[in-house]
C-alpha cells in the first residue's frame, strides 16, 4: 500500500507521518509538493500536522487554496483514504471535505500533552482495528483546534454516527468534546489528536499504530 | 552627513559605546580616520556580545578539546562525537536584553537565532531547551515578561517544528526587570556533512537568502552590551520581530543547498547582522569580501550603509557559492520562495569593502573587525559581601510541621511543576522524546541506533552568588548529574555567562571565580566547554542580577535499555540514597522561603571527586540493570527529590521511610550535593548496595501516600494528590493572583 504525504510549506508533522507509515506500519509513504497537481498511484492521502504558511490569514485557509487541492478533491471523490490531523484537519475543514471549523482553544493558549480518548465509531476504514467505545490515549500538540459547527451540523454528524473521537476531558473546548469526525462517505477522517506520535512504545504509547492499521486492513480488504 | 574630523572632535564614538582608547585603534588599524559607517561596523564588532573583550581572557580557561570534541568554540555551534559516523551540534545562547523590553518576540528570535546557528553547521536541529530566569511572580510586570516570553519562545519553536525537549525556569526577585532568556539548541549531523562559515575561492559569490533588511536591531549588539535603563525601553528598533514561517522554509532550503557542492561557506546573519557575518566569513577564511549593497533586498526605503550593515533584522543567512553556480543555488531556495541574491564576491585582499550607489563607502580589513578587538582583563576585587557571608551560619528557623513544609516548599515556584510551560510547548514533534519534560535529563533517541541522548541545562545563581567559585563547580555537576540520572554519560558542556557589568570589579571577580569553578568542574567530568555565550551588563538602576552562568550539557545513552525516568511507578522497590547529607542551608529553597526572599551564608559544599566517584556508580548501576529510577536532590533536598519521584509516577504508588537521624531537618530539606535518591528491584538490592554502598531509606508502597518516620516516630505523612495539587498550580495560581 502506498501513502501520500502532502508537504505545505510549514509542515512539520510530515517527517513524523512518514516514520510511521514506512518504518513501523511498513508501508510506503512518498512526500507530494503542495505545487503537485497529482496524486495518481496513491492509495491514501495523508495530510500532516504543523503551520501550512504559518498559521496566516487562518489556520489551512492558504494551504487550502494549494495547487493540489484538486487533487486531494479529486482522490476524496475516489472514495479513497483521507488522513488530515492537526493542521491537516483544519485544512479538510477549510476545503469543504469536513464540515465545521477549528477555533482557538478555550483558554487561548497552545496545549501539548497526552489526551485521553474514546473512539466512538469503530466500524470505519480508519478505526475498525479498535474495539467499540474503546479509551485510547494519543498525543495533542495544538493552539487552535476547539471543534465548531452550528447545531445543524452537529445533530447531523450524531444521528449519522460521523463522530469517530471525543476527548474524555476536553481540553480546548471543543463542541461535544470532539476530537476527530468523518465525511459521509466514510474516507475522509479529520482529528486534531496525531496517531503518528503514538506508534511506539519507546515513545509512551502505541494507541494510535490501530489506526494506520486499519487502513492498511481495510484497504487490503477493498484489492 | 557628519565628517570623520567631526566626529572625533565631537566623541560621537562614546554614544556608540567606544572608549578614547578603541578609536585610537581603529584610526591606527586604517592608517586615517574612519567614516560614519565604518566607525559603526568597529562599534558592533567590538562590542562585548561580538568580541567577548571583557570575557576572553577569562573564557580561555575552559578545557576545550577532548577525544570526542570535532569542532570546540568559534563556529556557530560546537560538534562532539556520538559515534555510527553522527555527531551532535549545540549551543547556548541569551537574549536577555530583548527579552526584558518586549518579552515576546525577544524570546521568540533567541530561539530563531540559536537555531541558526546549528543548521547553519549542517545539522538538522532536533531539540530546544530554554533556561530562564523571572522576578517572583507577584507584580503584574513579571508575570506579563513571564508569560510573554514563555509563549514567544513556544511559538517559534512549535511553528518551526523543532520540540522544546526540556529547561529549567527560576524565580528570584534579582530578575524582576532583567530577566533571563537562554536558549540551547540541540543538532543532528553526520561527520561527512559538517559546514563551516568560511568566505573561501576568491572570486567565489557571496548570496543573501531569506528576509529583507529593515531597519530593525540596529546596534542590538551594542544595546546587549549596556545596562538597561528606562531610556532603553523606549528603544524599540533594538529588538527584532521574528517570523518562524521564513526560518522553516530557510532551514529546509539550507539543509537542502549543504547537499549541493555549489556551497563553499555559510553562516548565519545574527548579532551585528551583516558586517558579523561577512567579516567573520573573510576573516576565517584569510580573503576579503566586497559587497554591492544596492544588491541586498531592503525591507525599507533609503536605508544606508550603515543601517543595512548593522541591522539585525531575523531569518538572514550569508552564503558563499562557487562562481557560475549563481542560478542553480537560486532555483533551490525559489522551491522554498526564497530569493537568494548575489550582492558580492570573495576577495584576496583581506578588505570589508562596501559599494554603495556606484562608490566605495566603507574599506575595513576583516581581521581588524573580526579579530583585531581589543582584549581587556578588568579589574577584579573579591565582593565584600562575599567575604562577610563566610562567617554566617545559615540558621534555619526550628521546623514544627514537616509535611506543612514540605508542601510549602513544593509550591515554591522554582520547585514546582513546570507544566504550565511544557504545556505550551511541542515537546514531541520530531517523535524521538523519549522523557517527557520534568525528567533529570530531557532524552531523544537517534533513529537508526540504539542509541539516545541526555541534554540538561542547569544554574543555581543562588550559590553561585554567595560563592561563586563553588557554585561555577555546583552548576557543571548539577547538569552532569540530571545526565547520569537518566542513563547517560556526560559528554561536552556549552555554557552562558550572564553577568551584571564587568567595569564593576566585584561582578568581575564573580566571573573570575565562576569561570575558575567551572573549568575545574569540567576538568574532572571530562566535559570540554564546545561553546557557549556571554551576556554581561544584567543590571538594572546599578543592581546586578545573581551571577548566572547557565551550563547546557549533552550526553551519550549508550543503548535505549539504559534510560531512566525519575518517576516511581512500581510498588516494592527499596529506596537508596546515593551520597551524604550534612547541614547545608546557605542558598537553600527553605531558607529563602523562611527569610522572605533572602539568603545568607555558604553555599553547600562540593568535593568533586565524590561527586564524580557518586555519578560513576549510579551509571555503572543503571547499566547493569539494576535501577527502576533515579533522580538527582537539588533545590528544596531530600523531601523534594522524593515527592517529585511520586508526582512524576503512577498514582497509586506511595513510599515509606525510616529513617535514624539527628538532624530531621537536614535529611529532608539540606542541598547537600553530589545525592541521588535511586529505586531499585527487590532483585536487584543486594547487587546494588554491594556496588554502591548506598544507604536504603525504605521501599515503595502501593499506598498513594508518602510516609517518614524518623528514629521510630511517624513525622510526616501525605497523600501523593495533595503534593501534586500543591507542586501544579503553584505557578498558575500566582499567576491569577492578585497583586
Amino acid at each position: 500500500m502506498k501513502f501520500a504525504v502532502v508537504v505545505f510549506p510549514g509542515s512539520t508533522g510530515d517527517a513524523d507521518m512518514a516514520h510511521a507509515i514506512r518504518d513501523v506500519l511498513g508501508c510506503d509513504a512518498d512526500y507530494v509538493r503542495h505545487d503537485g497537481s497529482t496524486l495518481d498511484g496513491f492509495d491514501a492521502i495523508v495530510l500532516p500536522g504543523g503551520f501550512s504558511y504559518g498559521d496566516y490569514l487562518r489556520c489551512g485557509a492558504l494551504a487550502g487554496v494549494s495547487a493540489i487541492i484538486p487533487a486531494i478533491k479529486a482522490a476524496a471523490d475516489a472514495s479513497k483514504p483521507i488522513l488530515g490531523v492537526g493542521n491537516g484537519f483544519q485544512i479538510l475543514t477549510e476545503i469543504g471535505l469536513l464540515p465545521g471549523a477549528l477555533i482557538r482553544n478555550r483558554d487561548t493558549k497552545f496545549i501539548c500533552g497526552p489526551a485521553v480518548l474514546t473512539v466512538e465509531n469503530a466500524d470505519i476504514g480508519f478505526t475498525n482495528k479498535y474495539n467499540p467505545r474503546e479509551t485510547i490515549t494519543l498525543p495533542i500538540a495544538h493552539g487552535w483546534g476547539s471543534y465548531y459547527a452550528d447545531e445543524n451540523t452537529l445533530a447531523t454528524l450524531k444521528a449519522n454516527n460521523r463522530i469517530v473521537f471525543t476527548y474524555q476531558d476536553n481540553p480546548d473546548g471543543s463542541a461535544e468534546n470532539i476530537a476527530g469526525i468523518v465525511s459521509e462517505g466514510g474516507n475522509v477522517l479529520g482529528m486534531m489528536p496525531h496517531p503518528e506520535r503514538a506508534v511506539e512504545r519507546l515513545l509512551g504509547s502505541d494507541d494510535g499504530l490501530r489506526l494506520f492499521q486499519s487502513i492498511l486492513q481495510t484497504w487490503r480488504a477493498g484489492v | 552627513m557628519i565628517s570623520p574630523l567631526e566626529m572625533e572632535q565631537s566623541r560621537l564614538y562614546t554614544q556608540m559605546g567606544m572608549t578614547d582608547d578603541e578609536f585610537q585603534l581603529v584610526k591606527d588599524s586604517l592608517g586615517r580616520l574612519p567614516n560614519y559607517t565604518e566607525l559603526g561596523l568597529f562599534s558592533v564588532m567590538w562590542s562585548e556580545h561580538c568580541s567577548y573583550k571583557n570575557s576572553k581572557v577569562l573564557l580561555r580557561q575552559f578545557p576545550t578539546r577532548g577525544e570526542r570534541v570535532l569542532q570546540g568554540p568559534g563556529e556557530g555551534a560546537g560538534i562532539v562525537d556520538i559515534g555510527d559516523g553522527l555527531a551532535v551540534v549545540f549551543k547556548l545562547e541569551s537574549h536577555n536584553h530583548p527579552s526584558a523590553v518586549e518579552p515576546f518576540e525577544g524570546a521568540a528570535t533567541g530561539v530563531g537565532g540559536i537555531l541558526r546557528d546549528v543548521f547553519s553547521m549542517g545539522a538538522r536541529p532536533i531539540a530546544i531547551l530554554s533556561s530562564m530566569r523571572f522576578g517572583e511572580l507577584t507584580t503584574k510586570r513579571t508575570k506579563y515578561l513571564f508569560e510573554q516570553a514563555v509563549a514567544g519562545s513556544a511559538a517559534y519553536a512549535n511553528a518551526i517544528g523543532v520540540p522544546i525537549a526540556g529547561g529549567d525556569t527560576q524565580f528570584d526577585d534579582c530578575y524582576a526587570s532583567n530577566p533571563l532568556v537562554n536558549v540551547m539548541c540541540v543538532g543532528l549531523i553526520r561527520h561527512a556533512d559538517i559546514k563551516k562559515g568560511v568566505a573561501e575561492g576568491v572570486g567565489n559569490t557571496v548570496m543573501y537568502v531569506g528576509a529583507p533588511t529593515g531597519r530593525d536591531g540596529i546596534h542590538g549588539a551594542t544595546f546587549a552590551s549596556t545596562e538597561l535603563s528606562d531610556e532603553s525601553e523606549q528603544e524599540s528598533p533594538n529588538v527584532q520581530a521574528g517570523d518562524p514561517f521564513v526560518e522553516k522554509r530557510l532551514m529546509e532550503a539550507c539543509l537542502e543547498v549543504m547537499q549541493s557542492t555549489a556551497l563553499v561557506g555559510i553562516q548565519d546573519m545574527g548579532a551585528a547582522g551583516l558586517i558579523s557575518s561577512s567579516s567573520e566569513m573573510a576573516s576565517k577564511a584569510g580573503t576579503g569580501i566586497e559587497l554591492h549593497l544596492d544588491q541586498v533586498p531592503q525591507r525599507e526605503p533609503n536605508m544606508t550603509p550603515y543601517e543595512m550593515m548593522l541591522s539585525e533584522s531575523q531569518e538572514r543567512m550569508l552564503l558563499v557559492v562557487a562562481r557560475g553556480r549563481e542560478a542553480e543555488v537560486a532555483a533551490l531556495f525559489t522551491k522554498y520562495d526564497l530569493d537568494a541574491v548575489a550582492i558580492g564576491q570573495v576577495t584576496g585582499d583581506g578588505m570589508v569593502r562596501l559599494i554603495h550607489k556606484n562608490e566605495v563607502c566603507a574599506e575595513v580589513p576583516a581581521d581588524a573587525l573580526a579579530k583585531s578587538a581589543p582584549e581587556y582583563h578588568k579589574p577584579s576585587q573579591e565582593a565584600a559581601y562575599y567575604r562577610a557571608q563566610q562567617d554566617i551560619q545559615a540558621e534555619i528557623a526550628p521546623i514544627t510541621d514537616y509535611g506543612q513544609t514540605l508542601l510549602d516548599l513544593l509550591a515554591q515556584p522554582t520547585i514546582a511543576s513546570k507544566r504550565w510551560i511544557s504545556h505550551q510547548c511541542d515537546y514531541m514533534v520530531g517523535t524521538n522524546t523519549v522523557l517527557p519534560p520534568g525528567s533529570d535529563g530531557a532524552v531523544l533517541r537517534i533513529r537508526g541506533t540504539d542509541k539516545a541522548i541526555s541534554m540538561a541545562v542547569d544554574c543555581n545563581a543562588r550559590y553561585v552568588y554567595l560563592d561563586p567559585y563553588m557554585g561555577g563547580k555546583i552548576a557543571v555537576a548539577e547538569a552532569a548529574r540530571n545526565i547520569v540520572a537518566s542513563g547517560g554519560m556526560p559528554l561536552a558542556v556549552t555554557d552562558n555567562l550572564n553577568f551584571g557589568s564587568p567595569e564593576n570589579p566585584e561582578i568581575f571577580w564573580q566571573m573570575e571565580q565562576a569561570v575558575r569553578g567551572i573549568s575545574a568542574a569540567c576538568g574532572v567530568f571530562e566535559t570540554p566547554v564546545i561553546g557557549g555565550n556571554v551576556s554581561l551588563y544584567n543590571e538594572r538602576s546599578g543592581a546586578a542580577i545573581y551571577p548566572t552562568p547557565t551550563i547546557g550539557m549533552v550526553g551519550l545513552i549508550d543503548n535505549l535499555s539504559h534510560v531512566t525516568a525519575s518517576a516511581f511507578d512500581r510498588a516494592g522497590d527499596g529506596i537508596y540514597l546515593l551520597g551524604e547529607t550534612h547541614p547545608e542551608f546557605g542558598g537553600s529553597e527553605l531558607q529563602k522561603m523562611q527569610n522572605n526572599g533572602k539568603i545568607s551564608g555558604r553555599p553547600p559544599g562540593i568535593d568533586l571527586e565524590i561527586e564524580k566517584r557518586n555519578q560513576d556508580l549510579l551509571l555503572s548501576a543503571i547499566r547493569a540493570g539494576l535501577v527502576t529510577a533515579a533522580h538527582d536532590s537539588a533545590e528544596g533536598g531530600l523531601a523534594v527529590c522524593l515527592a517529585e519521584c511520586l508526582m512524576a509516577g503512577k498514582t497509586s504508588i506511595g513510599a515509606t521511610l525510616d529513617i535514624t537521624t539527628e538532624d530531621i531537618t537536614a535529611f529532608l530539606f539540606s542541598e547537600s550535593q553530589s545525592r541521588f535518591l535511586v529505586s531499585v528491584a527487590p532483585e536487584h538490592q543486594a547487587a546494588f548496595a554491594d556496588l554502591t554502598g548506598a544507604q536504603r531509606l525504605g521501599r515503595t508502597t502501593d499506598t498513594g501516600r508518602l510516609d517518614v518516620s524518623i528514629n521510630g516516630a511517624p513525622i510526616l505523612a501525605i497523600p501523593v494528590g495533595q503534593m501534586r495539587t500543591h507542586w501544579e498550580g503553584a505557578i498558575e495560581c500566582l499567576l491569577t493572583a492578585e497583586d
